[in-house]
């Protein structure tokens, strides 16, 4: 394999996987919280629209991924209160936001489908963007895959180093000891929720205005869902939703780069298409066969409601 | 009080009894069904200028209502049903999926009209029609033949479905007319719309050398792509598909193939209202002004526009076919002799790649 064709493969593969892993991220902590928003689809479709239109009026990608999170934001706010103030059925409640999200963003982007965007550029890291082969795959992107990866790294470290981290999975596992001892468990679930959809709003931004700068009906396509599997395949480990992610675009793009090379294939191109999908579900439940490792990574109290009273 | 009622009233009744009078006969109602949201660009888009051209040009004689977005199952025939229950006497829907749920409504309903875009059951009162995507591809090869300096195109394209292959395989033997050593590389993306994948299978073909692109998918993404990659001053090049997307590429894209389906819904339209429609199988080519290319890019040579233009007009009057003999299987076996040209049925069951295609074809 020539290393150019190595590099644009893996570089590939990293872009593909950005998305996924900002959103996922972003729903590994709220479900570390106890809370299960399967609003992902809904609420990345939201960040896409409102990021691309800021971006289309200010010309400014930067606002454009502020108003990506802060849509990200009120729809995680919308199925907050829905769902821990009046306590509704969390998956009732994510469904619904996900079906709402995708159509209103439609509705909203209505004005913005004939707008083209310039594309952002990339920026590349001082040196170690001169690294051969691996210089251009890893330190000439754009800023929000770098900022992807030190997403992974904060939430990481807040989760199993920080105080607060302690405090949140406390709520996710074991509410009513968290409650007894005096923690506001809603108000943790709250921001839990604020930041996961915060987050699938800046992995919808990403799409629209850095990955492919246009906007258009259905363009997630389906990868707020595939961020959802994610976090439930990689047992709520940051650093596994990463392996799947990355997986799942590397064989994505490396099909690809086979059926373009012309190399000969005597399988069906849809088995190829569905390759990244089965190929990550078998990883993931390769490195967590072990139950134990399940039971304790997922939180006891994943979509069960909490009521402070009761 | 009391004489002003009157009054009023016999007011009333005059101005209604006039508009009465002036009225014509009410409005043929005229139903659309849509496989995709309009858009800005694609299929659904240019069936929707279609209907508005038709509608237009019906003058007042009839009023049109669509239904985008439409899933190709079940929901269609549920969709379809209430246009026609709706009061729609002719309906036209617009994808493949919805051939069976079209003649199933169409059985059920013997004084309303159906018509299928690129299916193939027909009835008493159910016509098809299709368009020879293929003449305009064939010309977009010519051009990327002549204009290619790595002698590669790629090509993505959504599923291997007779119609795709079509395209790939005018394409191809557009390219190959003017420039024995080129060839063609495809990548399956197996969707019509995803247009992150459909940019990365672009950014893919390019990396691996392709200077000319084009697609069989339904977004603009590719165009943009090649736009983009003209912005780092690489020569990429590429050909829309369905509508005009110079917008997106205003240096990149050389032309593309474009649907006119305008013309085609107000005869088919006049036609039944008149009496005169007999079931129709349409499959209209530049003839018939079903497809067109998109304006040609300043960056073409004069030569190459004058060859282009010159084999249009030929193939609008039905003088030269891009499947004309020989066409040769990528496996070498000849598909049709010199002097023998392709039929329509041939046409319609294509399942292989030509000479010239590069990719495998993936087993079904």
């Amino acid at each position: 394999m020539q290393p150019s064709l190595l590099s644009s493969i893996l570089f590939a593969t990293i872009v593909a996987g950005t998305p996924l892993i900002i959103a996922a991220v972003g729903e590994l902590v709220t479900e570390k919280s106890g809370v299960l928003n399967l609003g992902t689809e809904g609420i990345m479709s939201m960040g896409a629209v409102a990021a691309f239109a800021v971006t289309v009026h200010t010309g400014n990608p930067l606002l454009g991924i502020l108003a990506g999170m802060a849509a990200g934001m009120v729809m995680g706010l919308i199925f907050a209160v829905a769902a821990l103030t009046f306590m509704a059925n969390q998956v009732a409640s994510g469904l619904a936001l996900s079906i709402f999200g995708v159509g209103l963003s439609a509705f909203i982007g209505k004005p913005y489908e004939s707008v083209a965007l310039p594309s952002v550029a990339a920026w590349n890291v001082p040196g170690l963007h001169r690294i051969p082969v691996l210089g251009h795959a890893f330190f000439e992107h754009q800023g929000l895959v770098y900022f992807s990866w030190a997403l992974l790294g904060g939430v990481a470290w807040f989760l199993y180093r920080s105080r607060l981290g302690l405090v949140l999975r406390a709520v996710g596992e074991a509410p009513v000891a968290a409650h007894s001892v005096g923690y506001n468990v809603v108000r943790i679930r709250y921001m839990a929720v604020l930041f996961g959809g915060g987050m699938a709003g800046i992995g919808g931004a990403f799409l629209s205005v850095f990955y492919t700068p246009l906007w258009v009906e259905g363009m997630v396509a389906g990868r707020g869902w595939i961020s959802l599997a994610l976090v439930v395949f990689a047992t709520w480990r940051p650093a596994r939703v990463m392996v799947g992610a990355y997986l799942f675009g590397g064989c994505m793009i490396t099909q690809m780069f086979v059926q373009g090379s012309g190399m000969h294939l005597n399988v069906p191109s849809q088995f190829l298409s569905a390759l990244p999908y089965a190929a990550t579900i078998i990883v993931l439940v390769l490195i967590s066969h072990n139950k134990n490792t399940i039971r304790l990574n997922s939180p006891a109290s994943l979509g069960q409601p909490f009521s402070p009273e009761a | 009080m009391n004489s002003r009622k009157t009054v009023v009233t016999t007011l009333g009744g005059m101005i209604a009894a006039s508009v009465l009078a002036a009225a014509p006969a009410a409005p043929t109602q005229v139903g659309f069904v849509y496989v995709s949201p309009v858009g800005d660009a694609g299929w659904t888009y240019q069936h929707d200028i279609g209907r508005k051209e038709m509608e237009k040009a019906m003058g007042g004689q009839v009023t049109t209502k669509f239904v985008e977005n439409v899933p190709e199952g079940a929901d269609a025939e549920r969709v379809v049903r209430g246009l026609v229950t709706g009061g729609a006497k002719i309906v036209f829907t617009t994808s493949f999926g919805y051939m069976n749920p079209t003649e199933k409504v169409a059985r059920a309903f013997p004084d309303r009209f159906f018509f299928h875009a690129t299916g193939y059951k027909t009835g008493p009162n159910m016509g098809i029609y299709n368009a020879r995507f293929y003449e305009g591809r064939f010309l977009n090869g010519v051009i990327a033949g002549k204009m290619t300096k790595s002698n590669i195109a790629g090509y993505v394209a959504a599923f291997p479905i007779p119609e795709v292959m079509q395209g790939i395989n005018a394409f191809t033997q557009g390219m190959r007319s003017v420039n024995p050593k080129a060839e063609v590389r495809v990548i399956w993306v197996n969707s019509w719309f995803d247009p992150g994948k459909e940019r990365e299978a672009a950014l893919t073909l390019i990396s691996q050398g392709a200077d000319m692109i084009t697609h069989h998918t339904d977004s603009t993404a590719i165009v943009q792509a090649a736009e983009e990659k003209h912005k780092e001053n690489k020569n990429v090049y590429a050909f829309s598909y369905h509508s005009d997307m110079s917008k997106y590429g205003p240096t990149a894209q050389l032309t593309g193939t474009t649907h006119h389906w305008g013309a085609f819904y107000t005869r088919t339209v006049k036609e039944v209202l008149a009496g005169t429609w007999k079931g129709t199988n349409v499959w209209g080519g530049f003839k018939e002004g079903m497809i067109q290319l998109a304006p040609l890019n300043k960056a073409i040579p004069a030569d190459v526009k004058a060859l282009v233009q010159k084999e249009e007009k030929a193939m609008a009057a039905g003088k030269f076919h891009p499947f004309a003999g020989p066409v040769v299987a990528q496996d070498g076996k000849i598909k049709v002799p010199k002097g023998k040209t392709m039929t329509d049925a041939e046409l319609g069951a294509m399942d292989y790649y030509v000479q010239g295609v590069a990719s495998t074809l993936p087993k079904k």
